[in-house]
């Protein structure tokens, strides 16, 4: 075949080297883990959303004929453990001491035989609460008279956690007095859970003899939870090894390190053998990172023709009982300043408070960007909302907006520096494929019949990358990657990465890069992740920073590896490596093809007695680190068709039309693949997923009986297009595609959704667009 | 009790609680991690095993009531070194990307096209229904399906 064929050796759609595993079910995951001797961990969760705890009694429990401990937060407390820092800074329970603070939250562990036995000794703790007065609407949490829940916290009088600003207030609002049109709008963006299929879970192993702590754990950031666990444990960084082993989807959920690691790391040291800790459905949905949970006051500003001059928006973001939400330290409420969207504006501000909920902590998860699909959902719901002020179409408003090519890099008012673009032609593409017009005049012809049709249109730019490390870290632990290259002398090689697949295919797509810069097959190539003693330090995957970053260590490794190859070279062929030239996989000399040396001749040679200049080592090994100068600016135009159920309110989604842009593509065919998983992504998130409370607390999406995930019935079959518009900073001009369709994808349906109820005289309805919801949109009632 | 079930054309017998579920007893008895566990409630579908040839949840069925059944776990698909087309189709349609939905999915794909070996896509989507992938969002499964149909539809020709 030849290269971007079936089997290239670079850039294609090259199958995938994961798969021969996965379908024959030979895949590892955490809880393929077994290790003779290996126990059985299990969490005692609270009942109640905000209450004291006057009592623990463990002693029925410790009675169990297979029960071998049980820890509580007060034996932690002795030993200084009881609580752990947050990757934003904060403090939260590992097992709760004085009061549970949500529904669900960690009060104890027990550690049995088997499975089976430590949930029937959960049974047997007795636990006591005094009930406290519940906080669950966030923007009532800011009340003087709200109960306070963080009274663990020396100098905290309320529940406010911070307020955080950007762009420039005084312009925005002078803008906004000048200007011909102003639309308001109240968007909420609901509080969702990225609910992979594999929850989440830990083997901890200890070597008393070594000092040695080996963990398996569900985390997408192998190296930064090694640092965290031994800066809570104290054990020294080097005696302990994280391994990541096959992951069952991450989203963001693997990202925070969850009480539950850490009890069984405990209780591993306490009892002398391996434990296993394998959460539930419900503990997954009911206790680990939610995401989103923004409740937005948004206004766009524009001229009478149609030229939007600034947005301004005030947030109320619920981070419920500890701050935990995984944000770059100096970016409280993440990338969400990049709100300004793919649109040539004047003025813009924003304004957010967080706030502590009785509820699950976390925040940011759920293939989000850093908060970016919070500031998508907003300024594409603002822009759709002022196309139906004007009465103008929804794509023409865009196209007469959208940033122009020549204008990049662009700065937008809130400082992103936009490093490229040509948005223009990516939305035209999107119409052309969707056949707009013809879709424009189907629907007048339905409206005319009385049927529900909606057209929706959404257009985003992402920031993904992160990232400079001069800006970026997460408790100051600078956001880069490496990436280390050996080749062997066979010519085989095996490329080692910080990063980390929980299904992007790393070990193919990283395989491809090796590839197209050395010419080596990929088939060649093992990738190596997801192991803290084996692969270099790096912060790990999420927020579609895989490629932007350790995508970029991987091609400059490439390129060291290639440059040792040339001085190797010179020496095999006895000319200079300035006459030399390089073309896929081969050093020649300049002007006679004929004498050269493959990289896989040159690799042996390295090895080998060719005599190498003084200072150059032996073989071709190398090891980079990645410090990106600027994110990556994926975007993308997407166009929605639904139709609704005049009888029933259902929303049927019809055609989705997604066309992006993630500059250079390394296997369009994985590239497809997780377009498509976002578009599903944002279906639910727009359509059915919803984790609400009750007035108590009462956690009401904890099993997927309550919190809807779309099947196969609820999604269309996908028409994905795309444009390529080069990084021109990343060294392959990639830039990140795993989140662009999360982002995209849910205003896109809403807009649908309003569009369709346009004759109702309908503008906004919340999402989940449920049934429930709609219906009542149709009768102007809530 | 001693409960003996046929799993993927071998019988074993083992001395386990009456309360075990099927999931545990592939996984943590007989060491068959490819059946995964997903939810507590029958909605994910990542437990699916076929039972005499139709689709169950492991997750809610107690192994005892596999007994005189025969089991069929993603490790029995491959015969003699053979890749079941469905597993193939998997492959080249990338109908997977986390693999953790993708033993359950193909079982059921197995089980629909000895039931009905040409499905439209619509009966593919139906078949797949009780089943959640939060990867691939179904498109690329459809395919994969519908890829180990038409190379059956052509190894018969």
């Amino acid at each position: 075949m030849s290269a971007n064929g079936d089997r290239p050796i670079g850039f294609g759609s090259l199958r995938r080297k994961e798969d021969p595993r996965f379908i024959r079910g030979q895949g590892r995951f955490v809880d393929d883990v077994y290790i003779p001797g290996m126990l059985h961990g299990a969490v005692l969760r609270s009942p109640v959303a905000h209450g004291r705890i006057v009592s623990i009694d463990p002693s029925a429990a410790l009675q169990h004929p297979k029960v071998h401990t049980v820890i509580t937060g007060w034996d932690l407390e002795a030993r200084g453990l009881a609580w752990m820092r947050t990757i934003s800074d904060d403090s939260q329970a590992v097992l709760a001491t004085d009061k549970v603070r949500f529904q669900g939250q960690e009060v104890a562990f027990v550690i049995a035989d088997d499975r089976y036995s430590a949930r029937d000794a959960l049974e047997l703790i007795d636990v006591e609460y005094e009930l406290l007065p519940v906080v669950v609407d966030p923007r009532g949490a800011l009340d003087s008279d709200a109960p306070l829940i963080r009274d663990d916290k020396p100098g905290q009088t309320n529940n406010r956690i911070f307020d955080w600003e950007s762009g420039d207030r005084a312009a925005t609002d002078r803008v906004f007095e000048d200007a011909d049109v102003v639309v308001e709008q109240d968007l909420v963006f609901p509080r969702s859970h990225p609910a992979p299929m594999e929850t989440c879970g830990a083997v901890a192993q200890f070597d008393d003899v070594s000092g040695k702590l080996t963990v398996w754990c569900t985390t997408q950031a192998p190296h930064a939870h090694r640092t965290v666990y031994a800066l809570l444990t104290g054990l020294p960084e080097h005696k302990i090894r994280v391994i990541s082993p096959d992951v069952g989807g991450g989203f963001g959920n693997k990202v925070p390190v969850y009480p539950g690691y850490l009890c069984a790391i405990i209780g591993a040291i306490d009892t002398g053998r391996p434990v296993k800790w394998a959460e539930d459905r419900s503990e997954n949905l009911m206790s680990t990172a939610f995401a989103r949970d923004y409740a937005m006051r948004g206004a766009i500003a524009a001229t009478s023709a149609g030229r939007i001059l600034a947005v301004r928006v005030d947030v109320i973001a619920d981070h419920g009982a500890f701050n935990a939400t995984a944000q770059p330290t100096n970016y409280p409420a993440g990338f969400f300043h990049v709100f300004t969207g793919s649109y040539d504006i004047k003025a813009a501000h924003c304004h957010v408070t967080g706030v502590y909920t009785n509820k699950a902590p976390g925040g940011v998860a759920y293939a989000c960007s850093f908060r970016i699909a919070e500031a998508v959902y907003l300024v594409e719901r603002l822009v759709d909302c002022l196309a139906y002020e004007l009465a103008v179409d929804a794509a023409e408003l865009r196209l007469a907006n959208l940033i122009s090519p020549d204008q990049f890099p662009y700065e937008c008012k809130t400082g992103w520096v936009y490093d490229s673009g040509d948005y223009e032609r990516t939305l035209r593409k999107a119409l052309e494929i969707a056949d707009y017009g013809a879709l424009r005049r189907e629907q007048a012809d339905k409206r005319a019949r009385g049927e529900l049709m909606g057209i929706g249109v959404g257009f985003f730019t992402e920031a993904v990358g992160a990232g400079p490390r001069k800006q970026m870290d997460i408790l100051g632990l600078g956001m880069n990657d490496g990436a280390a290259l050996r080749v062997y002398p066979t010519g085989k090689a095996q490329l080692s990465i910080s990063v980390q697949t929980q299904g992007q295919g790393h070990e193919t797509t990283f395989a491809q890069i090796v590839a197209e810069e050395l010419g080596i097959p990929p088939e060649d190539i093992d990738v190596v992740h997801g192991d803290t003693d084996v692969t270099p330090y790096g912060l790990g995957t999420y927020g579609s920073r895989s490629t932007p970053v350790s995508g970029a260590a991987t091609a400059l490794v490439a390129r060291k590896v290639r440059e040792r190859a040339r001085i190797v070279a010179a020496a095999m062929l006895e000319a200079s490596p300035d006459d030399l030239e390089w073309e896929k996989g081969r050093w020649m000399v300049k002007g006679d093809p004929e004498k050269g040396a493959t990289i896989q001749e040159i690799a042996m040679a390295a090895r080998g007695s060719v005599e190498l200049p003084a200072g150059v080592e032996t073989g071709l090994d190398a090891e980079t680190v990645y410090d990106p100068p600027n994110l990556t600016f994926p975007y993308g135009a997407y166009i929605c068709v639904v139709e609704i159920d005049p009888g029933t309110a259902k929303v049927r989604i019809t055609r989705f039309v997604a066309v992006d842009d993630c500059g250079t593509r390394i296997n369009p065919m994985i590239i497809e693949g997780q377009v498509h998983g976002g578009l599903t992504d944002g279906v639910g998130i727009a359509l059915m997923e919803q984790i609400a409370f009750d007035a108590d607390g009462n956690c009401l999406g904890g099993s997927l009986m309550d919190y809807l995930i779309p099947t196969a019935l609820e999604v269309p079959d996908w028409e994905t297009g795309f444009t390529v518009t080069p990084s021109p900073h990343h060294p392959i001009g990639a830039k990140g595609i795993g989140e662009s369709a999360t982002v995209g994808s849910p205003p896109t349906i809403v807009n649908a959704v309003c569009d369709a109820l346009r004759p109702f005289g309908v503008r906004h309805v919340d999402m989940p667009c449920t049934p429930s919801r709609v219906w009542h949109a149709m009768r102007g009632s809530t | 009790m001693l409960v003996t079930t046929s799993v993927n054309n071998r019988e074993y017998t083992r001395d386990v609680e009456p309360r075990i579920l099927l999931v545990h007893f592939l996984r943590d008895e007989l060491g068959l991690t490819g059946t995964h566990w997903g939810c507590d409630t029958s909605n994910c579908g990542t437990c699916v095993v076929l039972m005499d040839g139709e689709p169950v949840k492991s997750c809610t069925m107690l192994a005892a009531t596999a007994e005189g059944h025969e089991i069929l776990t993603v490790e029995g698909l491959e015969v003699d070194g053979e890749l079941d087309p469905v597993q193939q189709g998997f492959t080249e349609m990338h109908g997977l990307q986390c693999g953790f939905c993708t033993p359950g999915m193909m079982l059921t794909a197995r089980a629909l096209l000895d039931r009905n070996p040409n499905p439209t896509d619509a009966e593919i989507r139906e078949a797949i229904s009780g089943q959640i992938c939060r990867c691939t969002g179904y498109a690329t499964i459809v395919r994969s399906i519908r890829w180990a149909a038409d190379r059956a539809d052509r190894a018969a020709s």
